[in-house]
C-alpha cells in the first residue's frame, strides 16, 4: 500500500470538508472492497474517509410501503432485521447470501452500491426492487443510478446515506455462486411492485441490467413458464475463466425461470 | 500516525500505528499475539479471523485503526489459563485440523457461531465456514469438531 493521510470525522459535514480538503480523497464503508484493492495498488487514496463513525448513517426503519436502510448498515444487520424479513425476505436472503460471514459483518449496502461490482449482489437488489438512492445531496431512482462498470451517478464526493425500498407483492433472488470468490456468476432479483414487474440481472454483463423482455412476458402472466422462448444474447456479456457469455447468458434464463418460481411459492 | 486504544483478550493496549497497518499485522506484530494468522491477505482465507466486540472479521481487511475503542478476542484469549475452551477441546477431541495453520480462524468462527446458533445442523455449520478455508481440505473433522463443541458450549 502507498502511504496516505486519514480522516474519520463524525458527520456528514465534516466528511464533505475531508473531501474538499484531501488532494485525493476515497470515502470507506466497510472496506471489504477497498482495503483488498488498496493491497494491490489499485486503489491509491491520498486520503481515507472512514464514514463508520458517522452514527445516523446506519439503521434500518420501516414506515408505510417503503423500508430504509441506513448506507453503513451491514450486511449481517440486514439479513437478520425482522421488519425486512417479514417485508422483503428476498432483500434479507440476498443480504444473507453476500460472500460469507465475516465479510458481512463488515460490508455495508452503500458501499456496495457505490462501488457498483458487475459481480455485486445489492445492485440486483437495489435495481429488481426498484430503489431510491439517498445522498447527501438528493434522491437518484435506480434506473438513473448505475452507469456501468464500476460508475454510478454519484458526483465526486457525494456521500450514500440511505437506500430506500419499496415493498413489493413478491420478490425472489436466484445466484449461482462462485465457489471461492462468493460472488455471484450470474444473479437474478426477480420482483412484482405493485403492477410492475422488475427483472435485474447481475454478474452477467460489465454492470447490473434489466432484462426487460422477461420484464414484460412476467407482467402478462408472472409464472415462470412465461419465460419459455425468451433467449438472451450472448453479446456483450462477461466472458472468463469461470463461465463463457454463452453459458452467461444460458444461467440468465435458468436462474431468472427459478427465481419466478421462488417469487410466487 | 493516528494513535489508538482497545482492549486485547482483556488486556488494555494503546498504541501509534501507521495508518496503513493491517488489524492482523498490529495484533501479530506490534502485541505479538501471532495465534491470529496472515494466510491469503485477500481477505478469502480467514485465517486471520478475530472477534471485535462481539462480531468476527477478518483483521486483514481492517485497518487497525478501525478497532480503535473496541474489544478485541483473539485465539489467545479464548481458553481459561490451562484449561482450553470447549471449542478448542473439541477440534483436539476430533483433530479437526491437518497442518493447523486455518485452526485459529476456524475456531474463531466457530466460537461465534456456536454462540448463535447452539444447536445446528451440519448444513448449517457448513455454510458458517463459508469465509475459512483449509488448503488441506480437511473440512469433514473440523465439521465434527464444531458439532460437538456446540455441544458442549451450550452445556
Amino acid at each position: 500500500m502507498y502511504p496516505f493521510d486519514v480522516k474519520i470525522p463524525t458527520d456528514l459535514a465534516a466528511a464533505r470538508k475531508a473531501f474538499e480538503d484531501a488532494d485525493d480523497g476515497l470515502f470507506l464503508a466497510g472496506g471489504q472492497t477497498l482495503i483488498p484493492v488498496m493491497k494491490q495498488r489499485l486503489a491509491m487514496p491520498g486520503t481515507v474517509i472512514a464514514l463508520e463513525r458517522i452514527s445516523d448513517l446506519a439503521g434500518i426503519k420501516a414506515g408505510g410501503s417503503e423500508i430504509t436502510i441506513g448506507a453503513m448498515t451491514r450486511h449481517a444487520a440486514v439479513a437478520a432485521d425482522p421488519d425486512i424479513a417479514k417485508a422483503i425476505p428476498a432483500l434479507a436472503k440476498l443480504a444473507g447470501g453476500i460472500g460469507d460471514p465475516q465479510v458481512r459483518n463488515r460490508g455495508t449496502i452503500g458501499g456496495s452500491l457505490a462501488n457498483n461490482d458487475p459481480a455485486a449482489d445489492y445492485p440486483a437488489a437495489a435495481l429488481g426492487l426498484g430503489a431510491t438512492i439517498i445522498t447527501d445531496k438528493r434522491e437518484i431512482a435506480v434506473d438513473q443510478f448505475f452507469k456501468g462498470m464500476f460508475e454510478t451517478a454519484l458526483d465526486a464526493g457525494e456521500i450514500i446515506t440511505a437506500v430506500r425500498f419499496p415493498m413489493p407483492e413478491c420478490a425472489a433472488y436466484v445466484k449461482l455462486q462462485h465457489p471461492a470468490t462468493r460472488f455471484a456468476m450470474v444473479g437474478v432479483m426477480v420482483a412484482k411492485v405493485g403492477s410492475t414487474v422488475r427483472v435485474a440481472v447481475t454478474g452477467a454483463a460489465p454492470s447490473v441490467f434489466r432484462a426487460t423482455e422477461m420484464e414484460a412476458a412476467l407482467t402478462l402472466k408472472f409464472e415462470p413458464n412465461a419465460l419459455d422462448g425468451i433467449t438472451i444474447a450472448a453479446d456483450g456479456l462477461n466472458n472468463d475463466i469461470h463461465a463463457s457469455r454463452e453459458y452467461r447468458a444460458h444461467l440468465i434464463g435458468v436462474l431468472a425461470r427459478r427465481a419466478a418460481q421462488e417469487a410466487i411459492s | 500516525m493516528p494513535a489508538i486504544k482497545l482492549r486485547v483478550n482483556g488486556r488494555e493496549a494503546a498504541a501509534e500505528v501507521d495508518e496503513r497497518t493491517l488489524l492482523s499485522t498490529f495484533l501479530r506484530e506490534q502485541l505479538d499475539l501471532t495465534g491470529t494468522h496472515v494466510g491469503c491477505d485477500t481477505s478469502q482465507c480467514g485465517a486471520c479471523t478475530v472477534d471485535i466486540d462481539g462480531i468476527t472479521a477478518k483483521s486483514c481487511a481492517m485497518f487497525a485503526w478501525q478497532a480503535d475503542g473496541a474489544a478485541i478476542t483473539t485465539i489467545e484469549g479464548l481458553a481459561d489459563g490451562d484449561k482450553l475452551h470447549p471449542m478448542q477441546a473439541a477440534f483436539r477431541e476430533h483433530h479437526g485440523l491437518q497442518c493447523g495453520f486455518c485452526t485459529p480462524g476456524m475456531v474463531m468462527t466457530a466460537v461465534d457461531f456456536a454462540k448463535r446458533n447452539p444447536d445446528p445442523s451440519d448444513d448449517e455449520i457448513r455454510h458458517a465456514l463459508e469465509g475459512n478455508i483449509c488448503r488441506c481440505t480437511g473440512y469433514h473433522f473440523i465439521v465434527d469438531a464444531i458439532r460437538t463443541g456446540a455441544k458442549a458450549m451450550r452445556g
